[in-house]
Order: structure tokens, then sequence, then C-alpha cells
């Protein structure tokens, strides 16, 4: 069975939430809009205090190219465009909409019947994603129109679809892939389209055989897409080991993108949305958000309009664990812990995982017994232990030559570190400050304007 | 509530094994041999192996305590395998005051000296052999003779001084005895099959991987190998009885499972611990055949811990996307 070439871990799965079926969360009364929730510029809100603005209507409009729009996820007023505090307590621009009703924008198609056939042109598909708002759902939240514009002087030769869902917990893309298989396929058809393909590939781990076997069947009835079943093994679902895997080609070190190997990533709820955003003019305003943990009464797999505070989810699923410690925007290994629970689901929560007990808890730190777990471990063929050494004694330029630029921060190093050593902190830390330098580098290079 | 949440960067998973556990594991791998001892050499084993390993944890606790002044480090069990380890290199009627000397050399000289756990350049358990093997080679040397017919003509001496010393073949040593331990030697080198069922149980609980004992053995195997089959008068049965023999006998066992895997003092690549192995297993037969000692698997390793910085600094990894 296929997997990537180096290192990676396997975590414990505790996949709780893989049989339950998708719900609908209840329409939230009040919700909050960030205008970063993607990678790139924050939108530009496009709407004032007291406005009305309908289900699906759009509020706020990329900000140049490497942004993404923003659209209403309920339908009521506008209550305020201003500064509020995020999931990890920090403040950033967001719009407050208090709802009234759940009226639609007309245009949007809300019947769930299928609709396979697409005459669009490549730009016009890639158009209505870019106006749908859409970004990767898997988590990174790269605008997905950037992905699908193929910069002059390469050439896609195959899509893949990202459902490895290699975190542990998380099922979200697993629920999609199982319930709404057909029209994620129809959705990959669209992008094969768009970006002049002629074979797709669907990456998924073979701990979801169900979803495995039922795309298998579906995907008899479309040219050119093969389900892959890869090894379970973390980090899968990183998009230069989900390529490795699939085609064997090697994404080379930054800058080099997956486009230079020929290949474009896309996540399978990603896929979903673009087939609504095409076929249906639906812009991304819900998701399925995975609410899981070992203590969590009812783990669930709920779909959920953008703007939800995530309190809401939590007492959806039997509301916040006795011993709860850790609540984890995320999976357990990529995951960002939260701190304000009120904060709102944006594009890129595919889960909230809650950690208890002494799950929650670092364990105190021992030495370095250069037992070299981190490096058969890491997934780029880096040296971690190294890497953390070097940033304590803040050698920039030796971490550069080690190549820390490649690192993927997936943590597969610091889980596998039997002395619990916080080395992707340190690295990090280092990655940080060489980028910043290799940045003003380029600055200082480039000819004065 | 929200304001008893725990907060930190990922991953938020960490790992189930300890520094404590994986030397727990070290310690059990090592308890079939020391059963095996007991049963060749008697009683006298566990007194060697009480001996050494407390006094390996004292002289631990008391420089970490009076010198470094810091938290005490015998809870990792570290000092415990370093004890055991040393003990498995003595002879079982080596007197007490000896094995302490040992414990010091290993612990206080090769170990806390640099820093403790994983900043030791050598493996700690055999700076304390080597040097006692020179300080004291009278009593390092004295192995208790074992009842076994099949060894009357070794009279005390190993099989490997034996065989150096052509005194008898290769071939002499029932391949049942070389297995199950009948023959003089140190506490731990002389059960290959209580080693081997160790080194399965390591394997298993990921404490090491195969790559360091299988190229050690490997290497010495192949060279046994070619200096029998270009010997004069090789016939077939000699030309794989060598290699054999001097796989299972004298410590190649013992040193490439558990003192070459050592972490702190072996590569970090497989790349490199590769060539850690081989350089190992070539050494051990260097000495072996044409050195003044009769066995080099101490000294290999020893000489090779030394290069290991070297390889960790031009040995890298498979970087992903480098071709």
């Amino acid at each position: 069975m296929k997997t990537f070439p180096i290192g990676g871990v396997h975590p414990s799965e505790n996949k709780l939430s893989r049989a339950k079926a998708i719900e609908v969360l209840p329409l939230p009364e009040v919700v909050q809009i960030p205008l970063g929730q993607h990678i790139g510029a924050p939108a530009t809100a496009i709407v004032a205090k007291g406005d009305k603005v309908l289900t699906g209507q759009k509020i706020a409009e990329a900000t140049g190219f490497m942004s993404a729009n923003i659209h209403s996820p309920i339908s009521g007023t506008v209550q305020a465009v201003d500064m509020q505090l995020n999931g990890q307590g920090l403040r950033q621009m967001m719009i407050t909409i208090k709802r009234e009703g759940d009226e639609w924008v007309e245009t949007i198609d809300r019947s769930t019947e299928i609709k396979r056939d697409c005459n669009l042109e490549p730009a016009a598909i890639i158009a209505a994603i870019k106006e749908a708002g859409i970004v990767g759902m898997g988590g990174a939240t790269f605008p997905t129109h950037v992905k699908l514009s193929i910069p002059p002087g390469k050439k896609a030769e195959c899509l893949i679809i990202n459902g490895v869902e290699c975190e542990p917990y998380l099922t979200s893309d697993h629920r999609t892939m199982l319930e709404l298989g057909e029209e994620m396929l129809v959705g990959v058809e669209i992008l094969m389209k768009a970006i002049g393909v002629e074979k797709a590939y669907v990456g998924i781990e073979n701990n979801k055989p169900d979803a495995i076997a039922h795309l298998a069947q579906l995907a008899t009835k479309f040219k050119g897409i093969e389900i892959v079943p890869l090894k379970v093994r973390y980090p899968q679902g990183g998009e230069k080991q989900l390529i490795a895997a699939i085609t064997g080609r090697q994404v080379p070190p930054p800058p080099a993108l997956p486009i230079d190997v020929g290949a474009v990533v896309c996540n399978a709820s990603t896929t979903y949305a673009v087939y609504r955003a095409v076929q249906k003019q639906m812009p991304l305003i819900e998701r399925v958000v995975t609410l899981t943990g070992k203590e969590v009464k009812n783990p669930k797999n709920l779909l959920t309009r953008m703007g939800t505070p995530i309190s809401a989810l939590i007492e959806a699923a039997g509301g916040l664990p006795e011993h709860a410690g850790k609540v984890i925007n995320g999976g357990p290994m990529m995951g960002r812990a939260m701190v304000n629970l009120d904060s709102p689901v944006t594009k890129g929560c595919s889960g909230i995982t809650i950690m208890s007990g002494k799950d929650a808890e670092r364990k105190t730190p021992g030495q370095c017994m250069k037992c070299a777990k981190c490096v058969s471990a890491c997934p780029m063929g880096l040296e971690p232990y190294l890497l953390a050494k070097l940033a304590q004694k803040k050698q920039w330029d030796e971490m550069e030559a080690q190549m820390i630029t490649s690192c993927i921060e997936c943590g597969c190093c610091q889980s596998t570190c039997p002395s619990y050593l916080p080395l992707l902190d340190w690295v990090r830390l280092g990655k940080q400050t060489v980028m910043g330098l290799i940045r003003a580098r380029m600055a200082a290079q480039a000819p004065k304007k | 509530m929200a304001n008893k949440l725990i907060v930190s960067p990922s991953p938020h998973v960490q790992s189930a094994q300890s520094t404590a556990s994986i030397m727990r594991d070290v310690v059990i791998a090592l308890i079939p041999a020391l059963i095996v001892s007991t049963i060749v050499f008697g009683v006298n084993v566990l007194m060697v192996t009480a001996i050494s390993v407390a006094s390996c944890v004292l002289f631990e606790y008391l420089i970490q305590k009076l010198m470094v002044k810091g938290p005490s480090t015998i809870g990792n069990w570290s000092a415990v395998v370093t004890g055991v380890l040393l003990a498995f290199n003595l002879p079982s009627t080596i007197p007490w005051w000896i094995i302490v000397i040992g414990a010091f050399v290993a612990i206080g000289v090769a170990k806390m000296t640099f820093g403790g756990l994983g900043k030791n350049p050598f493996n700690p358990a055999l700076v304390g052999r080597v040097f006692l093997l020179i300080a004291y080679p009278v009593q390092m040397t004295k192995f208790p003779a074992v009842e076994n017919p099949a060894l009357d003509a070794l009279s005390g001496a190993t099989p490997l001084a034996a065989v150096k010393a052509s005194t008898v073949g290769a071939g002499a040593l029932p391949m049942q005895d070389l297995l199950l331990g009948n023959m003089p030697g140190s506490l731990g080198e002389v059960a290959a099959v209580a080693l081997l069922i160790g080194f399965v149980y390591l394997l298993v609980r990921k404490v090491i991987t195969w790559h360091i004992p299988v190229t050690v053995l490997g290497t010495m195997a192949l060279f046994a190998f070619v200096v029998a089959a270009t010997s004069e008068g090789a016939d077939v049965t000699y030309m794989w009885q060598f290699p054999l023999f001097h796989v299972l006998a004298g410590g190649a066992l013992l040193g490439s499972i558990f003192m070459a895997t050592d972490y702190a003092t072996s590569p970090m690549t497989v790349k490199g611990q590769v060539i850690f192995a081989v350089g190992i297993g070539a050494i051990t037969m260097c000495i072996r055949l044409w050195g003044a000692y009769p066995e080099g698997m101490s000294f290999a390793i020893l000489i090779m811990n030394a290069v290991v910085p070297l390889i960790n600094k031009y040995i890298k990894p498979k970087r992903f996307g480098v071709k």
C-alpha cells in the first residue's frame, strides 16, 4: 500500500466520531466573522453597522489576488465591524451579525438534487470559486482560486484530492466523503476541467475503508478519477507527503511549490464546497466541524454556519467535560490551543478536540539522550534535535544550512521524543527568525525602485 | 472555566515512551542473559551484578547531589543499565572492590564528567571495563572453569582465547554450548540465545532498530568468512564454522546488541549507524585475529564512539525533495 517515503509517526487514531452522521447545528443567534480567516491579505468589509444582510450575501471583498471573499452565514443586522478576541486571545477585525430569520440570497440553489453537468470554461469556473470565497478547508486556508491559477510556464499534470485526514480524532472529511461523495466527485471533475488535467487521484488512508469502498464504486461513473488507498501514517495529509505518496515525486525544498512537480492538491471538503460554488452558486458559509475528545459526551460531526461560537458546538456535544484541560482548534498534532471558547468557527476549522486531565498537560522535559527518534520521525529528513540546539544557540546561518525552511511543523519530532523536549517550539522560533533573515536579505538585494 | 484552560503550541500529543521506560526495557532485555549466567556460573553472578548496579546508582546519585547540585537523575534508570552492562563484562570471580572501582570510572569519569545522560562521548560501561582490563589484567581474565567435557582443553580460558592460542580449533566447541553459554567467559557474554531473546524484545518495544547489531555481526561474519576462505587448507566446514564461531563467541552479541546501540554514543542517522557498525565489526575482527587481545569488541566500540561526532557532522539524513 502506498505511503510517503521518509519518516512519519502513527499516533493513536481516536476517531471517536467516525460513525456519527453529519448533524445540522441549529442556527446561532449572533455570528462573528473574522476578515482574516485565510492565508493572504484580510478581506475588506463592504457592510457597516446597521446594514441588513441576507444569508449568502457578500459582506467582505478579497483585498487583491491573494485574499478571499467572505459571505454572511445568516440573515440579520450588522451590529459591529470592529476588533474582537479570536480563539487565541488576539484582537482581530470581525463583522458581528445578529440573526433575524434565515432569508437567503435568491440566486443560491439550496436543493440537494445533484447537478452533474458543468459547461463553464476554466476561467469561469475559477471566477465562480473566487466569488464564493473558497479557501483550503483542511486547515491551511490557502485561497483555492490562487491554487487553480497555474502560473505561466508551469503545467498541471494531475489533480490530487486530499481525503487523508491523518490528524487523530478528526472525521469531518471522512463523513463528507461518505455522505456527500457523489457531489464531491462532481467537484473533482470541475477542478480537473479548471486546471486542464485528465487524471485525478483521491488519496484516502485505509482506516476509512467505508469511504474508500463508497467512492471507488461511485468513481466508476466518472472518467479519470482514481481512488488511492494509503497506509495510515501521519503527516500523510501534508501536501508534499501526499504528492510523494501518490505520484512518487518529491517537491523540491522551498521556494518550490507542488505545481513544480505538476500536482495540484485540494482537500476533500474543499472539493465539495467547489461543487456547491460552481453548480449551486453557494458561497462558503457553512462547513462540517468534528467536535470530539475522549471525555466529550457525544462526539459529533456538525454542519455549522461560519461564525458560530465554538461554545455552541461544545454544548451540542454535551458540554465541556469536567476535567477538560485544553480545547484545540483542529486536531492534536497541528491544532491550536484556544483561550476564548466564544470565538467563531472559521473556514479552516475542521474540528475541535478537547483534551482532558493528563492528556492536556505537557510532561516535564528531561535531557536529550540522542535516541535519534526525532530524526527517524521527521518526514522532511531534517534533524530536529540539532535544529533545536542551534536555535537555542541562535546559530541562524547554520540553521539555514541545515534546511530549517523545509520544516512543515507537523510535530512528529516532538510527539515521538521520550524526553518530552519542546523540539518544535525551538524549531519554530528558528524557522521564523531564519525566514525573516531571508526576506531581509532578498529585500536588500532587490533593485531599488 | 475558560481561564483554567492550558495553552501551548502544537503538537498536543506526547510519546508513550519515556527515558525511564526505555532504560527499564533495556534492563528487562538483559534478564534472560542474567538467568543463564547464574545457571552457568552460580549465585556469584547475582552478587557481582548487585554490587555493580548499586555502586553505579550510588555514584551517580552522589555526584549529582554533591557536585552538580542538580535534581536526582537516578530515576531515569540509566545508571542501572550501566551497572548491569558493566557487571556483564566482568568475570564472576572478580573481587568486589574492583567492581566498585569500575563503577566509579564508568559513572564518575565516563558519564557524569561530560554532563550525564546523553552527553557522554564514550559508552560508560565499556570505559569502566577497559579501565579494569588494563589496571587489573589478572583478575579480569581469570574465568571460572565450567563443568563441560568438551571444554577440558580450554582449562578456564575463554573460547576466543583458546582459539587464538591455537589450543583448539574453532570447531572444537559444540554449537549448542556456544548458544546456551556452557563455557568460560564474562557474565553476560556466554549465552547467545538469551542475548538474542533480549534483542527481539528491544526490537518489539521499539527501543532500538536492527541496523547496528545486524551490521556489526554481518561485517564480522563476512570478515571471518573471507579470512577462512583464503587461509591454507580451508574446507567448506571451516568456512562456515569460523564465521559462526566469531559471531557467537566472546562479546560480539552483547556488544553489538546492547553496547553499540547505546543512544548517546551511536550516530543519529541510519546511514551513519551502518558506517559506525561496519567499523566496529572490522576493528573487532582485526584485534581478534591479529591483535594482542583475544577479544576486541570493547576497543572497537570505544574507537568508533570517538568517530560518532564526525559521522553526525557529515552524514545527513536523506532530505525530502533533494536529489
